[in-house]
């Protein structure tokens, strides 16, 4: 089991970061750790990614010295999924900044808790 | 190739661009544009849908032509044409019904962005029915989850952005799981692509070392997509998120992003790991356990709801719960049960939730159940939509409801083991009761006299005029218009939507024809369900490769 871990130690690493980041996007109340979580919990699968696509003793796919086999070369494609993960990572944590700024200027608090009760003490009672 | 081969791709990008197109146009150019560009899309893919049928077999559209281990694929079939045709004509609807309300809750320069948030939407719909690729499937979730919280927030009240930021935490946990899941499995099988990877699955899951962690990544998958749905233990955030949203965005979240999560599972399951791999899995008996709970515990809680919108809200959770179940049973029969299913709740959740806010709005702006005593007598043609929508959702005979009811029985029946056919009798009966019960009373309430009349109509305007300080005046003159023109609602069938001509002083508002052609749709899947369920048996045998 520990041997298994120590071989596929950036996967360990990957699965863990994960499991941090999603309980923490899950049970922390502040919204900006909630945020770090998420991102935590990307980072984790990006890790499982390029770690899958990385072989060793390789090279990045550039063809310099018109060496061609491919045995010479790692797996361009997690990269690539990499990079749009990145991507996407990017742009919901902009939405959501972007929303946590509007809640805490109109509840003045960051705790999602406290903004629960807040909310229902609005009068607007539709 | 054909040329209608095109047409998938055409759906996505161009519904790309027109989101680009409307960020630039004007709030009232944009919805007319946006109208005209989904009825255009409608005809492409009934085209499609056309084409599939005709030749009876689906096929794959390679983009950059790139041949099938490499590059990225669109594949159309019968199912998949019919979905496309069932989400545009939905969303076309709910867009023009809650059109209206889109003009009140939103500042009038930004309306257009609204129109261009629906395009953007559309695209991550039809990206997600017609992909073939599994992380295609992810960019375009994540699309369709940013633009459904776009559309939430766009009613700038506390409760809409706390419900918002509700919605994408659920979301975003959905999301990363479903990201690692996609990310195992191309580790196990290095492949995107459906069809590659389904036979490197079904190699992998003869070893029996292997099978175990097939089952692990098909659990991640699920957890994260009926996380996103809502499925029992995660349905908590619905009746905030649907309750306080713009009715448009109500319809089209409830009727629309969620069966797109359930359909990309669906396929998921047929097409990734293939019929006969996902039978052995235990996933699907936990799913169905879990959409029986859903439809119980769902209902339940529709009934102590002190707000229509919460109930029909609740009553979401409990009808994503019967599409598990379907999908929980298993077989051609249950998964027939569960598309037919995902129509039927599609077309009458999203006319709910296009009723309720003119029953509100005639009750004073209030959605709470004792001020909307005799609503229905007030706004005649939001009354008696609802009232045929409700009695869909209980499942009289001639609705759609009924009919998937029927085929869940049917479904279960044919699964021939007898704790499946209980769990699922029981549940049925159980929850149309409880259906019943909500909804009839709602029913009976919005159709009760008010009990002081004098009193109560000065409780329905006064609120009105002050809920509307902003916008002053906006409010009720939109809605004397509404009530003047043709309240009896049934010379209103001719009216076209590009033919009614725009009286100056008075706002349009296309209510009946949409709402006519949801409910049409309704009655015609109560009616000839054997049609669709014809269609969907020719799409699901088009599906497994």
């Amino acid at each position: 089991m520990i041997e298994h871990l120590l071989i596929n130690n950036e996967e360990a690493a990957a699965v863990i970061l994960f499991g941090i980041g999603f309980t923490m996007l899950l049970f922390q109340r502040n919204l900006i750790k909630k945020l770090i979580g998420m991102n935590i919990m990307d980072s984790g699968v990006f890790l499982f990614l390029a770690s899958m696509g990385y072989i060793e003793g390789r090279k990045a796919p550039v063809i310099v010295d018109g060496v061609q086999s491919t045995q010479n070369y790692i797996n361009p494609v997690p990269a690539g999924l990499v990079l749009t993960g990145i991507v996407v990572s990017v742009s919901v944590t902009a939405i959501m900044l972007s929303l946590t700024v509007r809640l805490y200027k109109r509840y003045h608090t960051l705790d999602l808790d406290r903004i629960y009760v807040l909310s229902r003490h609005q009068t607007e009672d539709r | 190739m054909n040329f209608i081969a095109n047409f998938p791709l055409f759906t996505i990008v161009l519904s790309l661009f027109s989101g680009v197109l409307c960020f630039m146009l004007k709030g009232k150019t944009a919805r007319w544009y946006t109208v005209f560009y989904e009825v255009f899309l409608i005809v492409l893919v009934l085209s499609v849908l056309g084409y599939t049928l005709h030749t009876g077999t689906s096929f794959t559209y390679p983009m950059g032509e790139f041949p099938a281990p490499w590059g990225n694929e669109i594949r159309a079939g019968v199912l998949e044409a019919l979905m496309a045709a069932a989400f545009l004509v939905i969303l076309l609807c709910s867009v023009l019904a809650g059109a209206r309300f889109i003009d009140l809750d939103l500042d009038n320069s930004k309306v257009n962005l609204y129109y261009s948030l629906v395009n953007l939407m559309t695209a991550a719909l039809m990206a997600l029915v017609w992909t073939n690729d599994l992380f295609t499937g992810y960019v375009f979730l994540e699309i369709l989850t940013l633009t459904s919280c776009g559309v939430l927030i766009v009613r700038e009240i506390g409760r809409t952005t706390l419900a918002a930021v509700r919605y994408m935490i659920l979301n975003l946990l959905g999301s990363g799981l479903f990201l690692l899941g996609v990310v195992l499995l191309y580790d196990l099988t290095g492949h995107l692509l459906m069809v590659p990877m389904q036979q490197a699955v079904a190699e992998l899951s003869r070893d029996s070392t292997v099978l175990p962690v097939l089952t692990i990544t098909a659990g991640i998958l699920t957890i994260g997509l009926s996380i996103k749905s809502g499925l029992f233990p995660f349905h908590f955030w619905m009746p905030d998120t649907y309750g306080w949203a713009t009715p448009t965005s109500a319809a089209l979240l409830s009727s629309l992003v969620s069966k797109a999560y359930i359909f990309l599972l669906l396929k998921i399951y047929y097409r990734v790991f293939g019929f006969e791999v996902i039978e052995r899995m235990p996933v699907r008996n936990v799913l169905l356990v879990l959409g029986v709970c859903g439809i119980i515990v769902g209902s339940l809680q529709a009934i102590y709801a002190n707000n229509l919108n919460h109930m029909v809200a609740l009553s979401s959770a409990a009808q994503i719960g019967y599409i598990y179940m379907g999908i929980g049973l298993g077989g051609l029969a249950g998964y027939t049960a569960a598309l037919f299913h995902m129509l039927a709740h599609a077309l009458t959740k999203s006319a709910l939730f296009l009723t309720t806010p003119r029953l509100s709005e005639v009750s004073g702006g209030s959605l709470l159940f004792k001020k909307l005593q005799g609503s229905g007598l007030k706004d005649k043609r939001a009354g008696a939509f609802f009232t045929v929508n409700a009695l869909s959702m209980i499942g009289i005979p001639v609705f759609a409801g009924f009919s998937s009811k029927l085929q869940f029985g049917l479904a279960a029946v044919g699964s021939l083991s007898w704790k499946k056919i209980v769990v699922v009798m029981v549940a049925l009966a159980i929850s149309s009761m409880l259906n019943a019960i909500y909804f009839i009373r709602t029913t009976v309430r919005i159709y009760a006299l008010p009990e002081e009349e004098p009193d109560d109509r000065q409780q329905a305007v006064a609120p009105e005029s002050a809920g509307n300080g902003g916008k002053p005046g906006k409010n009720s003159g939109v809605y004397s218009a509404a009530a003047e023109e043709d309240p009896a609602g049934n010379g209103a069938a001719q009216e076209d939507p590009a033919g009614v001509e725009s009286v100056p002083g008075k706002v349009r508002d296309m209510y009946v024809v949409p709402m006519l052609v949801l409910t049409g749709g309704n009655v015609f899947l109560g009616l000839f369900s054997w049609v669709i369920v014809e269609l969907i048996h020719t799409g699901l045998g088009m599906f497994g490769v």
